[in-house]
């Protein structure tokens, strides 16, 4: 490698300046392609899920299926997504102005389906299907202080378990409450959006298994994909936009009540 | 007049070189810790995409199974039915192994009354929308679900 006496003092400035690190990523930041990757074009993949909350019918199975593909641990505490039964107490005409909080329950995550009865009788619920929002500027990755957890160039959040230290500070960051730490291995855990699938053709393991389609899977960067259809006639919200995390799950009749 | 300016910048040198030790352990420290491909694409290490890939597949996908010499009758019943859009997967488990070879693991037997009241039992937080409920115990009069809904046409 010739190395001149101009370059040097650059590449010495550079190394100077920069974290070692982004001295190497320099180059494709210049070139205005950070995102190219090896192998599979994640250029051409920006991941994002249609969520419609007037499909879902609670019936578990994604939740299922996520545990079995993923191998997320078994104990009933631990998952990458689960659907949460909302109940949102009526107003009550002879106390009109008291403040009413929706009684929210899973019981093991919507795995087994919910009870027919409902906590209380005659009031509004709804299900709700919960996961990791793949945010765009997602709080999880920026705390994290090793750099195990990263936005991948295609728009997924992931943690790579051979770096993560266990320190938690992601699980506490996540305003979804989307991460844990598993057991086995003391490393933080989450939903991958299957990236072993979805970078093979496959869809998730949640959108394969729903029998209603209450969940589509959609690459943003592809024109023809059905989910810029979903997005153009559904009146669409994001889960606490106010946190202004750029959320990519998109939910189709959200209720307010919805946190 | 070179000679006594080098034996004034005696300890400069000593400094420099003192200096140059220490950027050259910091080298190595950083050089050993950094993994491979750190910093290449975001500040992660770029082999964690291709580790998370390689993660094994449990579930096939509804496309595998409807192939010519596998289900194919299955798939023709299930394509007129309302359950032609619910995966194969979805009631039969994940099957990828036996979609990657037929001979060794074969579909679990189905426990239809659990699989069809997960849908079908009524449940005020199902959306309206959702008609096809059914108070399961007096509708089944104690037969199988499969007695009048066949499996692949159950709403024929």
């Amino acid at each position: 490698m010739s190395l001149d006496r101009r370059q040097f003092l650059v590449d010495g400035t550079m190394f100077i300046l920069l974290t070692g690190a982004a001295t190497r990523a320099w180059p494709f930041i210049e070139q205005g392609r950070p995102q190219d990757a090896p192998g599979y074009d994640t250029a051409s993949h920006w991941w994002a899920m249609f969520i419609d909350v007037e499909k879902c019918i609670g019936c578990g199975r994604c939740v299922d299926a996520c545990k079995v593909e993923n191998d997320v641990p078994p104990e009933p505490y631990y998952f990458r997504t689960w659907v949460e039964r909302y109940t949102i107490p009526p107003v009550d005409p002879e106390d009109a102005t008291a403040h009413q909080l929706p009684i929210v329950d899973s019981p093991n995550g919507g795995r087994d389906g919910f009870p027919a009865e409902p906590p209380i009788e005659g009031a509004k619920s709804f299900f709700v299907p919960k996961m990791c929002n793949h945010c765009a500027d997602s709080p999880c990755t920026q705390v994290c202080p090793v750099g195990a957890t990263f936005q991948s160039p295609d728009g997924v959040v992931l943690v790579d378990k051979t770096y993560c230290v266990g320190c938690r500070y992601c699980v506490q960051a996540c305003p979804y409450g989307c991460r844990f730490l598993d057991p086995r291995t003391n490393t933080a855990d989450k939903c991958t959006l299957c990236y072993h699938r979805i970078t093979k053709g496959l869809t998730t393991a949640c959108c394969e298994v729903c029998p209603t389609q209450a969940r589509v899977l959609g690459n943003l960067r592809n024109p023809d994909d059905p989910i810029h259809q979903l997005l153009r006639e559904h009146k669409v919200h994001v889960l606490k936009p106010d946190l202004a995390t750029g959320a990519k799950l998109y939910y189709n009749g959200l209720d307010g009540a919805v946190r | 007049m070179a000679r006594r300016n080098l034996r004034d910048a005696e300890h400069l040198v000593r400094l420099a070189l003192l200096f140059l030790a220490g950027a050259l352990v910091f080298l190595g420290i950083r050089a050993y810790f950094v993994p491979a491909g750190f910093g290449e694409l975001g500040h992660f290490r770029t082999g964690a995409l291709q580790d998370i890939r390689d993660r094994p597949l449990h579930f096939a996908g509804r496309d595998s199974c409807g192939e010519a010499d596998c289900h194919e009758d299955v798939a023709a019943e299930l394509a007129n039915d309302s359950h032609a859009r619910v995966g194969c997967e979805s009631c039969h488990g994940a099957l990828a192994a036996h979609a990657a070879d037929p001979e060794i693991a074969e579909a679990a037997a189905v426990d239809e009354l659990d699989l069809c009241s997960r849908c079908h039992a009524s449940n005020p937080a199902r959306p309206a929308s959702f008609t096809q409920q059914v108070e399961i115990e007096p509708h089944r009069e104690e037969s199988p679900c499969s007695e009048c809904h066949p499996a692949h046409e159950p709403s024929s």
